[in-house]
């Protein structure tokens, strides 16, 4: 640990990124600048998530990572690996134990509960890079609500798949008021995101935003009157814990074609076996 | 198009508007008003200052100095507000009273919103006001989504409509603009812009860059949507054979000064300026 501050950012960043959490946590959705710090990996690893982990986390907090709702992934171990080293916090793969979750990709099944913490990894920030390239562009336009285009995007969507086919980073609106980018979780995942009594952070490396849905706000999936929100559905249950309301994976069985479908949250699927068994 | 509209409300009162670029480049001391109901044409050769002064009434390049006041009748709501309201602050509250906004002192929050909601701009490139990678009628349905219209099936019928009215086969609604003509995309725009019947619409050279032929039946019908749908209309042109079919009235321009303003059909036949005398016979003049 020579060398190293607590959780590896000094105090003064960690004080920088508080600020700026604040302020995120005080205007649900809007997406606040800091001054990010390089990381010891890479941006793709989510550095943006592990600096607001790093500045959040106590000596005693109990630490959660997961990547593609698995605890095990290389990405998850190597960040896992990261925090007991620099931190020397206590860490988890039970959802239900951790004080704070850092992840990528999925929003845990087990609901979470108040004084839990969750940290997104975020690669894109901003819903509306899409259609405008310009930073100052798009402030402009979430300072006015201009969001116009965020439905053209769902309309061009029914127009030419027939449903809305937007399955990833789905679009929310947040508190009634500004838009948000729910990064790369399934769309399975943003019921999740309204009135959750947990706090959720968002933090993105590259860009160096980050933002908040603070507990039990309001977050709505924009939509059509006759188009209405919708999340994903399997015909089948989870192969080994027989879950029908998780989200699946599809995973290869062997080399003859064999699949399954199984949870995608490994720690649920696992606790429900355990519960079965 | 002679209508006589100087019983008709103030929509637009344009107070000694000046913005050079450089001496005799821009515009200078313009001062006119636009009624209700009224076709306004500007007119002059290229470098006048035209464009510049459509861009200064449209609220999207603020003036050196002068002022631009739009006036709504004051019991109609104030469309420019749904947009931006709650999260403004204060300053410039008591608005609806007065129902007279000045452009470019009421922030660039609310003068935005009135372009979107309440104004319409059309540009001489269909390409600056199209957005070329989506389908048309999500290109005609941009506007009303902005206003809130959630109605998937409903946006779609209103497309169709709108492609009907502006002769566009309803049939290519998923089609992107890029694989429709240039004519065709003009059309496309047209419909996009009046879709949401904005008060105030302005246009630039809306039928310049088409062949002769299209440019006939694109004004044609310009001609019956104007009188139709009582458009008020700031309308740019050099081409004097669109002004005498479209504007009321016109305003002719020359090293971005107005030398002559009047009723259309009287500054065409009888021109008291010698510059416009130029014009016209120039125009005359095979
Ligand atoms: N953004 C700008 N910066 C500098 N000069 C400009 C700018 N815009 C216009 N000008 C100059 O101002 C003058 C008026 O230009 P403007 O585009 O208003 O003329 P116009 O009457 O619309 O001409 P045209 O018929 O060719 O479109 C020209 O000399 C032009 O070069
Ligand atoms: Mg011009
Ligand atoms: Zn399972």
């Amino acid at each position: 640990m020579d060398g190293y501050n607590f959780a590896y950012l000094d105090e003064q960043t960690k004080r920088m990124i508080h600020r700026a959490l604040l302020k995120a946590v005080a205007i649900p959705g809007y997406q606040v600048p800091f001054g990010g710090r390089e990381m010891p990996m890479p941006y793709g690893w989510g550095t943006g998530g592990v600096q607001l982990t790093a500045s959040i986390l106590g000596a005693d907090d109990i630490l959660k990572v997961i990547d593609q709702g698995a605890d095990d992934t290389t990405n998850a171990v190597s960040i896992r690996h990261f925090f007991q080293r620099v931190a020397g916090v206590e860490t988890t793969t039970a959802t239900t134990a951790a004080d704070v979750i850092q992840t990528r990709h999925r929003i845990p099944e087990t609901p979470l509960r108040a004084g839990q913490i969750l940290v997104f990894q975020v690669p894109i920030p901003e819903p509306l890079r899409f259609i405008e390239p310009s930073e100052q562009e798009t402030r402009l336009m979430h300072a006015l609500e201009e969001y116009g285009v965020m439905h053209v995007k769902l309309y061009e969507d029914i127009a030419r798949y027939g449903h809305i086919a937007t399955t990833y980073a789905y679009p929310v609106k947040v508190d009634g008021r500004y838009v948000m980018d729910p990064s790369p979780i399934p769309k399975f995942d943003n019921p999740k995101l309204d009135g959750n009594p947990a706090l959720m952070l968002f933090g993105a490396g590259r860009e160096k935003r980050l933002y908040a849905i603070p507990p039990y706000t309001p977050v709505e999936s924009l939509d059509f009157e006759d188009h209405p929100f919708e999340i994903q559905r399997w015909e089948h249950s989870c192969a080994l814990c027989g879950s029908d309301r998780s989200y699946l994976d599809e995973v290869i069985t062997d080399d003859k074609g064999g699949r399954m479908f199984v949870c995608s949250d490994t720690d649920y699927c696992q606790t429900r076996r355990g519960d079965v068994a | 198009m002679k209508k006589p509209a100087q019983e008709y409300p103030v929509l637009l009162d344009v107070q000694d508007i000046t913005r050079l670029y450089g001496p005799a480049k821009g515009c200078e001391a313009i001062d006119f008003r636009l009624h209700a109901g009224e076709v306004l044409g500007i007119v002059g050769e290229s470098g006048s200052g035209k464009s510049t002064l459509l861009r200064v009434l449209a609220g999207l390049e603020a003036p050196d100095a002068g002022r631009v006041i739009y006036r709504r009748s004051s019991n109609e709501p104030e469309a420019a507000r749904t947009g931006t309201g709650k999260h403004e602050s204060g300053g410039d509250q008591k608005e609806n009273a007065e129902a007279a906004l000045d452009l470019y002192a009421i922030g660039e929050a609310r003068r935005r919103a009135l372009l979107r909601l309440e104004w319409g701009l059309v540009h001489q490139n269909p390409r600056d006001g199209l957005r070329m990678g989506v389908s048309a009628g999500a290109n005609i349905g941009e506007r009303l989504m902005a206003q809130g219209q959630r109605h998937y099936g409903q946006l779609r019928a209103t497309g169709q409509a709108w492609m009907r009215q502006v002769e566009l086969d309803p049939g290519r609604i998923d089609d992107a603009p890029r694989t429709f003509s240039g004519g065709m995309q003009q059309r496309l725009q047209i419909a996009r812009t009046l879709v949401t019947r904005p008060r105030l619409v302005f246009m630039d050279e809306p039928t310049g860059g088409l062949d002769v032929s299209v440019q006939a039946r694109l004004l044609d019908m310009l001609r019956t949507l104007v009188r139709q749908l009582g458009l008020s209309v700031v309308l740019v042109t050099h081409d004097l054979a669109v002004a005498r079919l479209l504007a009321h009235r016109l305003m002719v321009m020359r090293h971005g000064q107005v030398v002559e303003t009047g009723l259309t059909d009287q500054i065409l036949d009888d021109p008291q300026h010698e510059y416009t005398q130029l014009l016209v016979s120039s125009v005359l003049t095979p």
